[in-house]
């Protein structure tokens, strides 16, 4: 106690003194969930930052995906050895805001550490998603991605299709997709990450509430809203094209990437972090792959409205239930953040890998290199965001569910079931808000204390 | 009785038992007990909260309807992987038994696959059967047949059974050949003197002789299934598509581990561990003092 008391005072008088007093650099570990190639080039981030400076080193370490990080990360909490950042994917947002004493809010950190980030330059997406409503970041925002369409210009072609003007709405993609097939293609339509691509984007995209409470931000007294009439309408759209052999299912979460990167799928709905890795591996290389912004259906009132994020971010977490970090180790998460939060960093990351700018300099710093010139489509995925006017609705701003994970495990099952015939796009709907609620329910009992 | 006369005192027996007593304390009694006190409560992922529930995490898992599908889904996949296990294990010992040329590498070759960690041999199915890189998965599509265990629920399980079974053949197939061996030849020599086909010889004589083998390899494969082919669906399926390879122990990880119910999770757990002891009853009481080795 009088440590951690001595540690808070002197790291508010000097900045120098208390690594001069331990010697060496404070090691702070960092766990990631992203395989390579963005692996790479996120540690390539840490090794710049360890270089620029010598006081804190930061660790990466990868830790499987990101449902495996996360679960890591729990686990070493209730250890007592929780590493100091933790990347979460957005799914885990709603847990992680929850997680009390836990987590060290980022404004906290901020505050105590004096270390100060421009979140007024951050897009509005993308600060809401990891704020309270008050606007006091939680998290720190990084790899932000939204979900787009990709698709292989060569079958476009062989189709008898215009590789320059890629579907728009529902109606078009579908025509386009029965043509790839009549052309001999096996695969014409697939999605990654079915339940974020094909129920929350489509949600978004058409202010289709997934959960009352405006998706949740508003509390945790939330519950699902996907058995709608319009996104029941959707499902049994995605049945019939899948009967009809011009939609795959590519299997869960990030299964479905691959099947577009062999060029087997000559269109996916995908992260548009996705992007590095089918520029360097779809047959053809990167003149074969387009891009371009969700479908929507013109008869919904007001639709297309902006895409919401998905991606991770970066939250600052205690050691064990009873252990705190001490001010230095406070000071070197702090400063690694804001070294995230700089320009260079922010817009170098965009363009190595086609997550979002998610700074607004970082994005004009970009476009006056005339990079989006060079790279067509690469700026797909910020104007999708801000379709609509960025006139964001309460079923526009993001998604903020306790046990989120085993919500989107559920959707995907009755998915699975209906695509197989087993029920309707009503029962799976209405079974995934009955299955879903459940966990909400818990989720609540348990975090209200 | 004249043995227990050999140590004096209870200091020494106990001080020899001492070093197993520990590794079973430290390793089976206290994880089976933070199970069972696990299951009395409710907690947030990261254990900030707590609340001691009684019973209510059993009665959550047993009313659950999709609990219920995953148990006789278990049974299911469980008498699947079995019959088709010892079917096949039966089959090769019967044909190994006999004196044929490379007897020896034979049985060698055959004894390989039980060393493949379960994970690497659902790849390796999984690199045979996949849709679109597997090679069969290919070919069967190229056929005409609609093959795609990611959204077809019986071929899923037909694969994971599949999977799961050609693990066990091989331990199957050394205890086979072990009991085949084991019936003296003079039998079936007098059997065939008498006249006996090949097949009535086998069917009278031979299975017979081996039922407590093939009874104790039951109960082995049985707890296979249950228990030990997580690894397989895992990397095959996860349970999907729908709910159609989801089996307890299946059901008890994606809970707990995915989606960090520890309550309902360790409740499960505390049934498969009931469960567990049922079987061990079984296989002490009925089947260790019948079986030949």
């Amino acid at each position: 106690m009088k440590r951690r008391t001595l540690g808070l005072a002197s790291a508010g008088m000097t900045l120098s003194a208390p690594a001069l007093a331990q010697g060496g650099p404070v090691e702070i570990q960092f766990w990631h969930g992203l395989a390579q190639p963005l692996g790479g080039l996120l540690e390539a981030i840490t090794a710049d930052f360890n270089q620029k400076q010598s006081r804190f080193r930061i660790v990466p370490s990868y830790r499987g995906g990101y449902p495996e990080t996360m679960v890591a990360a729990i686990a070493a909490f209730r250890a007592g050895t929780a590493p100091h950042i933790v990347q979460m994917f957005e799914v885990g947002t709603g847990t992680m805001i929850t997680a009390g004493r836990a987590i060290k809010p980022v404004h906290e950190l901020l505050s105590e550490t004096g270390v100060s980030i421009d979140f007024e330059d951050y897009l509005p997406a993308v600060k809401g998603y990891y704020s309270l409503p008050d606007g006091r970041m939680m998290g720190m925002p990084f790899n932000s991605s939204t979900a787009i369409m990709f698709y292989n210009k060569e079958a476009f072609r062989r189709a008898g299709l215009n590789p320059d003007a890629p579907p728009a709405t529902w109606a078009e993609l579908r025509e386009a997709a029965q043509k790839i097939k009549a052309s001999g293609h096996e695969m014409p339509f697939s999605s990654a990450w079915p339940t974020w691509c094909q129920i929350e984007q489509f949600s978004a995209i058409h202010n289709l509430p997934l959960a009352s409470l405006e998706n949740g931000f508003g509390g945790l007294g939330t519950v699902l809203q996907v058995n709608n009439p319009r996104m029941t309408r959707q499902l049994a759209l995605l049945m019939e094209m899948s009967r009809e052999g011009s939609f795959r299912w590519g299997g869960r979460d990030s299964a479905g990437d691959a099947v577009f990167a062999s060029g087997q799928a000559a269109i996916i709905h995908a992260s548009s972090g996705a992007r590095a890795r089918y520029l360097r591996e779809v047959p053809g290389g990167a003149a074969n792959v387009g891009a371009a912004m969700l479908p929507y259906s013109p008869d919904v009132q007001g639709a297309p409205y902006n895409s919401i994020i998905g991606g991770a971010a970066f939250w600052a977490m205690n050691r064990g239930p009873n252990a705190r970090r001490n001010a230095d180790e406070n000071r070197g998460i702090a400063e690694f953040f804001a070294h995230l939060a700089s320009t260079e960093v922010a817009a170098k990351w965009h363009t190595d890998t086609g997550f979002l700018p998610v700074t607004k300099k970082a994005f004009e710093q970009v476009r006056a290199s005339g990079f989006y010139a060079q790279n067509p489509g690469a700026d797909i995925p910020i104007q999708q965001l801000l379709r609509g006017g960025g006139q964001m609705t309460g079923n526009t701003r993001g998604i903020r569910l306790g046990g989120f994970v085993e919500i989107r495990v559920i959707m995907q099952e009755e998915m699975e079931r209906a695509l197989q015939g087993q029920q309707t796009a009503e029962a799976a709907l209405n079974n995934a808000v009955t299955r879903g609620n459940v966990v909400l329910r818990n989720f609540e009992r348990a975090n209200r204390g | 009785m004249s043995q227990s006369a050999i140590f004096k005192g209870v200091v020494v027996p106990y001080l020899l038992l001492a070093p197993q007593l520990l590794v079973t304390a430290i390793f089976f009694f206290w994880p089976a007990a933070q199970a069972i006190w696990q299951s009395l409560l409710r907690e947030d992922a990261f254990g900030l909260n707590s609340e001691f529930v009684w019973f209510e995490n059993f009665i959550e898992v047993v009313t659950d309807p999709t609990w219920l599908d995953a148990a006789f889904r278990t049974l299911f996949f469980s008498a699947a992987v079995a019959a088709l296990a010892l079917g096949s294990a039966l089959f090769l010992a019967v044909q190994a038994d006999r004196n044929i040329r490379g007897a020896t590498t034979y049985k060698t070759l055959l004894v390989w696959p039980y060393a493949v960690a379960p994970a690497v041999a659902a790849v390796l199915w999984l690199f045979m059967f996949h849709p679109n890189i597997g090679i069969f998965g290919r070919a069967l599509n190229a056929m005409g047949i609609a093959w795609d265990y990611k959204l077809n629920g019986g071929q899923a399980m037909g694969l994971v059974i599949l999977a799961s079974a050609w693990k066990q053949v091989s331990y199957n197939f050394i205890f086979f050949l072990a009991g085949l061996q084991s019936i003296p030849k003079s039998v079936l020599e007098a059997a065939a003197i008498d006249g006996a086909s090949p097949r009535y010889r086998f069917w009278t004589i031979i299975f017979p002789l081996l039922s407590p083998t093939a009874f104790f390899l039951l109960v082995v494969n049985l707890t296979y299934a249950f228990f030990e082919t997580f690894g397989v669906i895992h990397s095959l399926t996860q349970g999907g598509p729908g709910k159609a390879t989801e089996t307890l122990i299946y059901r008890a990880y994606t809970d707990g581990v995915m989606n960090l119910n520890l309550g309902t999770s360790a409740a499960q757990s505390v049934i498969l561990m009931l469960l567990v002891v049922a079987l061990t009853f079984v296989q002490f009481r009925f089947i260790e003092r019948r079986v030949h080795y």
